[in-house]
């Protein structure tokens, strides 16, 4: 790329815009790469703050055809319906309960907010894109210690919930929140070892490393597909959707830990809501479907870098991402919620020594590739690692699915009754008069 | 466990969570793609009325404009609600007219009885539902309103035509 003669001498020195500007500036050391910085950072605010509004749209245009309904249609089309909203939310009263205690009613929302918001920071969403004063990576911030950051502040969130359903002294709003901060602990135990085993392919936790790796050996979802199921389900528990949606609980808690809050302050719940949906799903892209890159296509994913090449795989990583949404509220219109008890032995006596005992099996497995001297990288072209790794998987899953899921991964609605029990019980009822005049009654 | 729940023993074999959670999201996504439409776009579009609807009273009348009632007291006699206020008034021909002729159409539970009761066909229910008014003093209909009412009115069941062919 040519410079134009007018630019000052000292900017001319920095002609290679494949290389990452940090070492030279226009403005002093630090200068460009905290220029990207800001503009980056008010760019993917602005789009995933409008993002988030329109996905309240799409959940109610997708729960409305999944139920044969049209959804909203009236404000221009209906595009405008979030815009009303949010209007309708700004002029709505705020309630703030007299016993409320008011210092943490007030912060709870944004607690559960900003870490929402945060976690984005780390996620790889593009190929780099060349400018003239340097490299600018699409990633905001890419922290060497990647989704370790990423779990630890997604634990956060429940904070959030809790403060709010414990400040707001209301007995249905403590409910949910006890509910969420022990769905919440539960799963991300079970979330945090499903990554395990992304640790031993990738031997890195940086974002971009992973998604280099898989770019070279096969997408993670292949080669680790359990772990991938398991990062799923916990996700979905992580974010507080249905089938997870406890803490909340329509039908049981009214609405849970913001059964006190209005207006803006119940609208800033929803939006975090959305926006852990929206980091969850980038976080699956990312971690399991190859991130920003595009599958097949290695000229695109790798340098050197254009500008072209940064708007397809932008494209290629929204549309993950928009089916990881969409993925989100198929299943909540599909689903029914779990009942307490199945949450928790769920996370508890399945999901957590499925994965510490995949972690072992995926250990074992490249333990044993690597002794056999299969190469990690692609090998005459053919990935022989990955789909050793493959196969294995297939196996797992089929022992998984169609095995052990016979009546034994969701425990039922009555727990299982021994033969003599039953008979005992049945002998009661016998004697009972209620029975004998309900068989009496029965018999006229 | 209380006595007289019935405990059944669950067919295990047959029991997934997975595999039925994947069969009902087959189902929901067929319904995303090819929706089963039957919503009416109310405002714009509405279905016909039966003819037999029975909605909003109208008061209707003669050709001089005047209101066909002779108050003869039939339809508060009859009226099950109890909602129709009727004064009666008598002029110098000795002819009976309605002094005040109201219905409280909250208080109306539209069974239509005043109309197959009223021997002048004056009084009828109509083929119209949307009454809503801002305040409730709005729902009492007087004369004057019954009359100014243009809507169809309904068709009572005929029993010599039971089924309104």
């Amino acid at each position: 790329m040519l410079l134009p003669a007018s630019l000052p001498p000292m900017l001319q020195r920095i002609v290679d815009p494949q290389a990452p500007p940090a070492d030279v500036g226009f403005f002093g050391p630090i200068g460009v790469p905290l220029i990207y910085t800001i503009v980056k950072l008010l760019i993917v605010f602005t789009v995933y703050m409008v993002g988030v509004a329109l996905l309240t749209l799409a959940e109610r245009k997708i729960s409305a055809w999944i139920q044969d309904r049209l959804g909203p249609n009236r404000v221009i089309k209906g595009w405008g319906q979030p815009l009303a909203d949010g209007v309708k939310n700004f002029m709505k009263e705020e309630t703030l309960p007299d016993a409320a205690n008011k210092p943490l009613f007030l912060l709870a929302p944004a607690m559960a907010f900003i870490p929402a918001l945060t976690v984005w920071a780390v996620i790889p969403f593009a190929a780099p894109l060349p400018l003239r004063w340097g490299r600018m990576d699409m990633v905001l911030a890419d922290l060497p210690i990647g989704y370790l950051y990423i779990l630890a502040l997604a634990s956060l969130g429940v904070f959030g919930v809790v403060l709010a359903g414990w400040a707001s002294n209301n007995k249905y709003a403590l409910l949910g929140g006890l509910r969420s901060s022990a769905q919440m602990v539960s799963y991300e135990i079970a979330m945090g070892m499903s990554t395990v085993p992304i640790l031993l392919l990738a031997g890195d936790v940086s974002l971009s490393t992973i998604v280099r790796q898989q770019e070279q050996n096969g997408w993670y979802v292949l080669t680790l597909t359990v772990a991938c199921f398991i990062f799923i389900v916990s996700a979905f528990a992580e974010t507080n959707r249905l089938p997870f949606d406890l803490p909340e609980a329509e039908s049981e808690l009214i609405a849970g830990y913001h059964t006190e809050y209005s207006a803006m302050k119940f609208s800033l719940f929803f939006i975090a809501e959305y926006a852990n949906m929206v980091t969850a799903s980038a976080l699956m892209a990312t971690l399991f479907f190859g991130g920003w890159t595009v599958p097949f296509w290695h000229a695109v994913n790798n340098a050197p870098w254009a500008w072209w090449k940064t708007a397809i795989t932008l494209g290629a990583f929204l549309f993950k991402v928009l089916f990881f949404l969409f993925f989100y509220m198929w299943i909540r219109w599909t689903l029914p919620r779990f009942r307490y008890d199945q949450l928790m032995s769920l996370g508890w006596k399945i999901l957590l020594p499925l994965t510490i005992g995949y972690v072992v099996v995926i250990a074992g497995a490249t333990l044993g590739l690597d002794a056999l001297g299969v190469p990690r990288t692609p090998w005459h072209g053919w990935p022989v690692y990955s789909l050793c790794l493959l196969a294995l998987n297939i196996g797992l899953i089929g022992l998984l699915f169609v095995v052990a899921d016979r009546g034994r991964l969701i425990s039922p609605a009555s727990a299982r009754v021994r033969a003599a029990e039953l008979a005992r019980l049945r002998a009661v009822r016998q004697r009972s008069t209620l029975a004998h005049e309900a068989t009496s009654g029965a018999g006229d | 466990m209380p006595i007289g729940v019935k405990v059944l023993a669950r067919p295990i074999d047959e029991v997934s969570y997975v595999r039925a959670a994947v069969k009902g999201m087959a189902l929901t996504f067929k319904h995303l793609i090819n929706p089963h439409k039957v919503t009416v776009q109310y405002p714009e579009h509405r279905d016909p009325l039966s003819p037999r609807w029975r909605g909003t009273h109208r008061m209707l009348t003669t050709e001089d404009g005047t209101a066909k009632c002779v108050a003869c007291g039939l339809c508060p006699a009859v009226c099950p609600a109890n909602c129709i206020k009727l004064v009666p008034g008598e002029d110098e021909n000795g002819n009976r007219y309605p002094l005040v002729f109201e219905i409280d159409e909250f208080r109306c539970i539209f069974c239509g009885y005043c109309q197959e009761v009223c021997p002048e066909e004056a009084i009828h229910v109509g083929r119209h539902y949307e009454n809503s008014e801002y305040s409730r003093d709005g729902f009492v209909y007087d004369l004057e309103r019954l009359m100014a009412q243009t809507h169809p009115v309904c068709e009572m069941w005929d029993p010599a035509d039971p089924k309104g062919e």
